[in-house]
Parts: C-alpha cells; sequence; structure tokens
C-alpha cells in the first residue's frame, strides 16, 4: 500500500513536470512565432519602455530634470521590476481566455493528461522569459541614459537572485488565483490580470513609497508580498536608494526576505483552495467551453 | 417576433442599431463589468496620481491625471473593440456572415463604434466623477459649447479612425492581437494622457496628433483646468480645425479602404482564414 502511494505520488510530480514544460514550450511558441525574431524583439521590449518613459517624462516635467534625486531610481527601478507582475501574472491567468475563447481548446486541454494548474503556470513562463529580456533592456537604458546609479561592484547578486527567483514563483502562484477567477467570468474582461497588475501598482509601492498613500490604504500594501519583493531588489541593486525612504526601513534584509516567504505561502495556500474551488465550480457550470464576444 | 424587410437607408439604420444593440446591452447581461471597467480602471489612475503628489507636482496636474485616465477608456475601446474586432468576428466565424448578409459592412462597423462610444462614454464619464471627486480635482472650464464640441469632434475622428483600422485589421491574424496590444502604452506616451503633450518635442507632439485623442485631449484641459490653456500645445481654435480634417480623412479613408480590404480579403480568401 506504501508503495503503491510512494509510486503514485511519483508520477503525479512526473505529470505535473511534463505538463509544465509542454506548456512552456507551448506559451513560447503562441508568444514568438506570429512574426519574425527581429519584430518580435522589438515587440517585446517598445510596451515597457514606453511605459518607463511615461514616468520619465512625468518626473522630468515637475523635477526640472533633477534625475540625481534618490526618488528617480526608486520609481525607475520599481517600474522596470514591475514588468514581471505584468508578465507573468497576467501571462498566467491570460492563457484561460486565450485557450478558451481564443483557440477554443481549453476544453481539450481538460480532457488530457495534464494538470491544469501547472499548465497554466507553464503558459506563464514564456512572459516570463520575454518580461527578463524587457526588464534588462528597461534597466540598461536607464543606466546609460538616465544616470540611474548602479555600481556592479556593490550589488548583492546573492540577495537578488533568490528574491527574483521568489518573487516570480509568487507570481505565478497570484496569477493561478486570478486564472480561477477568469474561469467564472466572460471575455470582455479577460483583462482582469492587466487590472490587477494595474491596482497591486498602487498598493505595492512600486512606483512612489507607500508613505505617499493615504494611511487607511497602507495596510493593503503590506500585507502584498509584491511589496516586499520589489523593496529586495531595490535593496539589492541600489541599497542606498532604498534607505532613503522610512516604510520599509526599519526591516533587514533577512527579515524582508522572511516576510516574502511567509507571505507567498500564505497567497500558495489560498491558490490552491481558490483555483480548486473555481475549477470545480466552472466544471459544474459548463464554463469551460463557454465563449463570449459583445 | 417578425422582422421587418428592409432595404437601403433603412437597412443601414437597421444594422447600426443591430450591431450597436449588444454592446449597450452587453453591459446589461453581464453587471462584472461594473467592477471591472469601473472600480479598476481607477487604480493606476491613483497611482499616477500619487507619483505626481510623491514628486510635489502642482495639483492641476492631477486633474490632468484623472482626465487622461477616463479618456484611455476610449482609446482601449477603439484599439479592442473597433480595430481588432473584425479579427475577432473572423475568429468566431462571423465575419463570413456579415460579409454574405445584405448589410452594409460601413454600418455594422458604425453600429460597433456607437454602441461602443454609448457604452464607453457611460465608463469614462463615472471614472471621470469619482476620480475627480476621489482627488478634489477643480475645474474652470471656460467655455461648454467648446468643450462639447472638442468631445463629439474627437470622438468622431477617433472611432473613424478606428473604423479605417478596422479594415487593415480585416487582413491581420495573429498580429492584430499584438499589434493592438502593442498600441497601448506607446499611445499613452505620445498622446500626453499623463501629462500635457507641450512637454514633448515641438515634431513629437505634432506627429502624436495624428491620433486625434491627442489634440482633443490637449484642447479638452486646455477649456477645462484653470492653467490649462498655458500648458496647452496649440490654441483650442486650431486644435478644433485639425479634428475637423481628421473626422473627415479618417470617415472617407474608412469607407474607401473597407470597400478595397473587403474585395482584397475576398479574393485572397482570408476571410474564413484562422492562422493560429
Amino acid at each position: 500500500m506504501e508503495i503503491k502511494n510512494q509510486k503514485s505520488k511519483i508520477e503525479n510530480l512526473k505529470s505535473a513536470i511534463r505538463s509544465l514544460r509542454l506548456a512552456t514550450w507551448l506559451g513560447w511558441q503562441i508568444e514568438s512565432n506570429w512574426t519574425d525574431p527581429f519584430l518580435f524583439a522589438v515587440y517585446s521590449i517598445v510596451k515597457p519602455i514606453a511605459s518607463a518613459l511615461i514616468l520619465v517624462v512625468m518626473y522630468s516635467i515637475i523635477t526640472q530634470n533633477d534625475f540625481g534625486s534618490p526618488l528617480f531610481p526608486y520609481i525607475y527601478l520599481g517600474n522596470a521590476f514591475y514588468i514581471y507582475v505584468g508578465a507573468v501574472m497576467v501571462g498566467v491567468s491570460w492563457a484561460v481566455i486565450d485557450d478558451r475563447e481564443h483557440y477554443k481548446t481549453l476544453k481539450y486541454i481538460y480532457v488530457a493528461p495534464v494538470q491544469i494548474p501547472f499548465y497554466l503556470i507553464g503558459r506563464g513562463v514564456a512572459r516570463f522569459i520575454t518580461g527578463s529580456v524587457a526588464v534588462f533592456i528597461t534597466i540598461t537604458a536607464g543606466v546609460l541614459f538616465l544616470r540611474v546609479p548602479f555600481d556592479l561592484g556593490a550589488v548583492n547578486a546573492p540577495l537578488f537572485i533568490v528574491s527574483l527567483l521568489i518573487g516570480v514563483i509568487m507570481l505565478a502562484v497570484v496569477g493561478l488565483i486570478l486564472a480561477g477567477i477568469t474561469l467564472q467570468i466572460a471575455q470582455h474582461v479577460g483583462f482582469i490580470g492587466e487590472a490587477v497588475a494595474g491596482a497591486l501598482y498602487l498598493f505595492s509601492g512600486a512606483i512612489f513609497p507607500l508613505d505617499v498613500l493615504p494611511e487607511v490604504l497602507r495596510p493593503i500594501g503590506y500585507i502584498m508580498p509584491i511589496t516586499y519583493w520589489l523593496e529586495l531588489l531595490r535593496r539589492s541593486l541600489v541599497g542606498s536608494v532604498a534607505q532613503a525612504f522610512p516604510t520599509l526601513a526599519r526591516f533587514s534584509d533577512m527579515q524582508l526576505l522572511a516576510i516574502l516567504i511567509a507571505l507567498s505561502l500564505v497567497f500558495a495556500l489560498i491558490a490552491i483552495f481558490v483555483f480548486r474551488y473555481c475549477d470545480r465550480r466552472a466544471r459544474e457550470r459548463g464554463l469551460i467551453d463557454r465563449t463570449s464576444n459583445y | 417576433m417578425q422582422i421587418q424587410k428592409n432595404s437601403g437607408w433603412r437597412l443601414f439604420l437597421q444594422t447600426v442599431f443591430g450591431r450597436s444593440y449588444p454592446r449597450v446591452i452587453g453591459m446589461q447581461r453581464e453587471k462584472s463589468w461594473l467592477f471591472f471597467d469601473l472600480v479598476l480602471p481607477l487604480l493606476p489612475i491613483a497611482a499616477y496620481v500619487f507619483v505626481y503628489r510623491a514628486m510635489r507636482a502642482p495639483e492641476e496636474y492631477v486633474g490632468f491625471v484623472v482626465f487622461g485616465g477616463a479618456m484611455t477608456a476610449f482609446w482601449l475601446n477603439v484599439l479592442w473593440a473597433m480595430s481588432s474586432q473584425l479579427y475577432w468576428e473572423k475568429e468566431q466565424g462571423n465575419l463570413a456572415l456579415y460579409i454574405m448578409s445584405p448589410a452594409s459592412m460601413m454600418a455594422i462597423l458604425l453600429g460597433m463604434a456607437m454602441g461602443g462610444l454609448f457604452a464607453t462614454s457611460l465608463r469614462a464619464f463615472i471614472i471621470l466623477i469619482v476620480g475627480s471627486l476621489l482627488f478634489n480635482v477643480q475645474y474652470a472650464v471656460v467655455s461648454f459649447p467648446q468643450l462639447l464640441l472638442v468631445f463629439l469632434l474627437a470622438m468622431t475622428a477617433l472611432y473613424g479612425m478606428g473604423m479605417m483600422l478596422a479594415s487593415v485589421f480585416l487582413l491581420l491574424s495573429r498580429e492584430a492581437w499584438h499589434l493592438s496590444n502593442l498600441a497601448q502604452e506607446p499611445i499613452y506616451l505620445l498622446s500626453g494622457f499623463y501629462f500635457p503633450i507641450k512637454s514633448l518635442n515641438f515634431w513629437v507632439a505634432a506627429f502624436s496628433s495624428l491620433i486625434p485623442l491627442t489634440l482633443g485631449l490637449d484642447a479638452m484641459r486646455q477649456l477645462a483646468f484653470p492653467s490649462g490653456a498655458k500648458l496647452g500645445f496649440l490654441s483650442v481654435e486650431i486644435e478644433i480645425a485639425a479634428l475637423i480634417v481628421l473626422s473627415a480623412i479618417f470617415l472617407a479613408a474608412a469607407r474607401v479602404l473597407l470597400a478595397y480590404m473587403e474585395k482584397l480579403a475576398i479574393r485572397e480568401g482570408r476571410l474564413t482564414e484562422s492562422r493560429r
């Protein structure tokens, strides 16, 4: 009996890895094979660069090009890393709309020997790859042309890598919650991932310190793992900038990391329950092959 | 229910009504839009407001963000529910049915535009009101008739542009989705949704003026905010004249291009293709 259970667990794990791997490959093909590589590269960086430039223009108008202020790298780096939020979180939840309404293949995926949560997360991995290129180019442009302070020798590489890795897993998990909700709703609100990403942009202190928010709204930022994740990334790259703002100054790097891990685990648990519930409800109500086009 | 058979202009109007109906009635059927279309767009607007506050910007910039943020609803509607709509219709299998029916494609596009404009105006108006109340935006409207005129002209030109793009998108497959996706943030940047367009280089601002919302937004800000005129790109009169020209060009181009693209799509067998 014990050996049988063990075998079943190994089989499940193998199935999860296979679902993730194949969905990653499929996601990459869908993301990239609609055009030639050059155009795809341009497409992948124009959006994030434009998004960063909106903030740069706003900043330069108000501060008369005072790029030396710590606020500028705070905004710029927060915005650059926030690309991952849009990419991974939206990538996972958008896969539901894409497969259900566009390709009409979600029902076939459901009847295939695939683990749906891992399949959806795999679809987000392709966006993580393109997102990484965009993050790299955005930060490089900031360092080269906009005087974002960056000293390679002062970078805390281990902290950066660990934070990035935990953060990306956390974003995939949040994406899974949204994917579950997306299973319940119509296509015209298919941008739920982007909408939530927009909401978190406000509460996570991505582009302004949380102290600027009204006091009553700040707790929302404090329970979001993205807040700590962005702070850790900023600290690992340009520690002096992060220290200029009092919001999370009382926490050490290790404390922030511990909070990030704890909150990520909480969100992972929520994701398991929410996705299971939404998945069962969608099956019961026949929402798996729903199409809605107004 | 007996449906009266019409032809000529009656059929045109019936088609416009028929295609705009689901756009408007969809709002009643799917109540979730109240949350997704009203509450969530306010959050990125709020984010930009707080960025300005973190920079200690003058308060009128907060008003600019709320105004620009409300207007993004129209751009998104034109992009996703006009330009790329025929691509979606193709993917859903409806496009061939449209072409086969005796209804004019121009009427179908106009119906989409009017239904979308009505629904989006309602959303944008609510976003504007709520945003203004939340952030205590102060308006000083110079002329209500001019403000209304600019809005109507900007919408005519914008939806004319959407109709024109829809005909171009008729030939596209998956590229349509990606092009629409690509035309969000860069247009927010070039059209000055969150800052006065005057802040950009003159020639960049002039080029951006090909997008009707650029001039529409700039003129409306000049007419609605105390310091709007000081931060305006061109005078309101010139911007009104430019919007009239843009409206005429885009509507005429939509008609010509639609006829051409429809023929081309039929000849090349691309009305029912689905390159996935």
